[in-house]
């Protein structure tokens, strides 16, 4: 027996890992898959695509965390949204101020919000949005989500392509849940475009996917300038939480 | 298409529902009695008062002589108003139309529905055996015209349904009283030996109106039919409605989606003859024990589309109780628009808020959760102001004339009402140094501002704010502003306005 070389050996992996991936019932949809923008952290996901028609959920424990992950999403949304289609917002203490969502690049008109005052009806809300097909997200401002209403989202997200985003706000233990991927974003101090400039830069935040099916997790800076999104290397930024976010993880 | 009326006459209303009230009264003569000119007369008398010869406007006393043991009860004005509007009420079910007539009788007008029963002979038993279960004494008759119906009911001998055309024969051999004529002309008739109808028939009308008036004329040919009468029913009249009675009580969710299904499409093919969607829907089941139970819909848009309006609909179902069961069903369209009813295509084609599934959803919504406009679009508004520079859209496919602010300086999460703070500035009209909100102090590392926004001159009362865009040294961002400035103004305060991402 001739021992293979790397370049077929690493091609058996990838087609191993593919099949693996198909036999643990991910489907992988690359006719509609959206150019996210999302350069560097693609390579986490399943088969390098973000996965759409799923749940994302984004956790957060302090309102600046909170507020750093409706940047984000939005900046998520918008890729999602460049097809027309129209997204739900469905919150029970909804605080966004659709203008400012016009700076990640979504049309603000093209949101409906619906708000109401008890979570179990957003939940409902959020499960029939998801079941509706021809829109392209549905965003969810949640506290308390068991597994079982998670899991009942996620497979309303399968069947009909519909991506959820859930904004939890957690000040106690994470529980997990039924989603393809957990997020935390968290702010990160801007920079202007030269040094020793007054003013504030661009948002920028501290990005990690601290679970993903079937994917790697990892942590990322990114800075959103015009409804793009641009990847700074973690090393090139010297500063004191990254450091500390660095020595916890690593 | 003749006209068809049934006209049920109550001769005991009042006593017959005491009668209910109070079941140990069946039996006893019980008289209804009311103070009239100083004296306490009889106002309706029991069937059995009746039978030992106790009338309507006799004394109390003189009942008495002729049967000393009556009951007496006192006259509750409006309550055979009261009565008969509830009865009218229950009788929608065999018929949209329905009125009261006077104190002691109801006309229905049952045209075109008498088949659904199988019959005016098997509606017609069906309506006054109903009635008569209930306790109450009924008289009634079906005829062509009112006046007829009215006469048949109160005066007919033979046969309570008269046929079609067959009225004029009847009526002749009936005494004048039967035609509605007020009480001086029917004892003026009397006098002349004018006792029944075909005597005066046989007179000239001329001569007729000398003598009578106008409303003998009138009388005569409501009751012939050349002339047509008006009632006000006790419902306004929906044009879109459909109804379905059933053979058997239905008590099951299967069987009523099954009534509404069969009653959405046939409503449905209606709307979508004439062009028009229904904006609202009503449906209700008529119990068997007289309850009425009712569920509705309302649209966001006109909609005539079968599954849509069932998917809404069902939705609901579970709250309605059929307890023993529900004999009819109604579908109503009480408010209805022109709707383009667009081609149906195999496979949804538009993107964006023209798709036809969110209007759809928003409904599901609508009519499910229990807060009133619950989905909201939002239009930038030509205002600087923040709190006013977004509108509500009127509708979800509205699209504005002005584009949005171009500005980037927007927060993403905005507080609803501005929360004052504290802070320390070094100079006026520089961003502050540190603020305190919520009882947190934050140190700001970098600051963007200030940016006035002022209301409009036109406006009594001008404000004016300087807004900062600052960070603070883990990188939060917020948006503060300072109401009024350092000079002349007194009312000079910090607020927290929103948070950027």
């Amino acid at each position: 027996m001739g021992h293979i070389d790397d370049t077929s050996k690493q091609e058996i992996i990838r087609e191993l890992k593919r099949d693996l991936l198909l036999l643990q019932g991910f489907k992988s949809r690359p006719a509609d898959a959206v150019d996210m923008g999302l350069g560097p952290i693609s390579p986490a996901f399943p088969n390098q695509v973000f996965p759409t028609g799923a749940v994302h959920e984004f956790i957060s424990d302090s309102s600046d965390s909170a507020v750093a992950s409706v940047g984000f999403m939005s900046c998520l949304i918008a890729r999602l949204m460049a097809t027309g289609a129209p997204c739900l917002w469905v919150a029970s203490e909804r605080q966004v101020f659709p203008p400012g969502l016009k700076r990640f690049g979504i049309d603000p008109s093209q949101i409906v919000f619906v708000d109401l005052k008890k979570e179990k009806q957003v939940l409902w809300v959020l499960e029939e949005a998801l079941k509706q097909e021809g829109l392209a997200a549905v965003v969810g401002e949640v506290k308390n989500i068991n597994d079982i209403a998670s899991r009942r989202l996620q497979i309303a997200a399968e069947k009909t392509g519909v991506t959820g985003f859930l904004l939890r706000h957690i000040t106690r233990a994470v529980t997990p849940i039924a989603s393809v991927a957990r997020w935390k974003i968290t702010p990160l101090p801007s920079e202007g475009p030269k040094m020793n400039m007054p003013g504030l830069g661009f948002p920028r935040w501290s990005v990690e996917l601290e679970r993903v099916r079937n994917g790697k997790p990892g942590s990322w800076i990114v800075e959103c300038t015009a409804g793009r999104l641009r990847f700074l290397s973690p090393i090139a930024t010297t500063l004191p939480i990254i450091q500390q976010q660095q020595k916890i993880t690593g | 298409m003749t006209k068809r009326f049934l006209y049920c006459w109550f001769p005991h209303l009042t006593t017959d529902w005491l009668i209910l009230c109070n079941p140990k009264l069946a039996g006893e003569a019980l008289v209804v009695t009311a103070h009239q000119h100083g004296r306490i007369i009889v106002t309706a008398a029991s069937q059995v008062a009746q039978a030992k010869g106790i009338r309507n406007n006799m004394s109390v006393a003189d009942a008495m002589l002729i049967e000393p043991t009556i009951r007496v009860a006192k006259e509750k004005p409006g309550r055979a108003e009261k009565l008969l509007q509830n009865l009218a009420l229950w009788c929608l079910r065999y018929t949209p139309i329905a009125a009261v007539d006077g104190q002691d009788g109801l006309i229905l007008d049952i045209t075109g529905c008498a088949h659904l029963w199988g019959g005016e002979e098997r509606y017609f038993r069906e309506i006054i055996l109903k009635l008569r279960s209930k306790g109450f004494d009924v008289r009634g008759a079906i005829a062509d015209t009112i006046g007829a119906a009215w006469a048949n009911a109160r005066y007919g001998r033979v046969h309570p349904i008269l046929k079609p055309g067959e009225q004029q024969n009847t009526i002749l051999s009936f005494s004048p009283a039967a035609l509605r004529l007020n009480p001086i002309t029917l004892v003026r008739l009397r006098n002349l030996g004018l006792r029944r109808i075909s005597d005066i028939a046989r007179i000239q009308r001329s001569a007729l109106r000398r003598r009578f008036g106008d409303e003998m004329i009138l009388r005569l040919d409501q009751a012939f039919g050349q002339v047509e009468e008006l009632i006000t029913p006790v419902v306004p009249v929906e044009i879109f409605e459909e109804r379905l009675p059933c053979l058997d009580p239905i008590r099951t969710a299967g069987g009523i989606e099954i009534a509404l299904t069969r009653l959405l499409e046939t409503l449905c093919l209606r709307l979508q003859k004439n062009g028009k969607g229904l904006r609202e829907a009503i449906f209700k089941g008529y119990r068997l024990d007289g309850k009425v139970e009712q569920i509705s819909v309302g649209t966001s848009r006109a909609s005539a589309h079968v599954p849509h309006l069932l998917r809404l609909l069902a939705e609901k179902i579970p709250t309605m109780e059929p307890d023993l069961g529900f004999e009819v069903f109604s579908l109503t369209a009480p408010k209805v628009e022109d709707a383009a009813s667009g081609q149906e295509a195999l496979w949804e084609t538009a993107r964006g808020l023209e798709h036809s599934g969110l209007p759809d959803l928003v409904d599901r919504i609508n009519n499910i959760v229990p807060e009133k406009d619950a989905v909201k679009r939002f239009l930038p508004d030509a205002h600087h102001w923040p709190e006013r520079s977004v509108r509500l859209a009127v509708s979800i496919r509205e699209k504005s004339d002005i584009p949005w602010p171009d500005s980037a300086d927007m927060p993403a999460v905005m507080l609803k009402k501005p929360e004052p703070i504290e802070v320390t500035a070094p100079i006026p009209d520089y961003p502050p140094m540190h603020f305190r909100y919520r009882g947190k102090l934050h140190t700001i590392t970098k600051a963007d501002g200030p940016e006035r926004i002022a209301n409009e001159w036109w406006l009594d009362n001008v404000q004016y704010r300087d807004y900062y865009a600052v960070e603070e040294s883990n990188g939060a961002r917020y948006w503060l502003f300072r109401s009024g400035d350092y000079t002349g103004t007194p009312t000079r305060q910090w607020f927290i306005h929103g948070f950027f991402a």
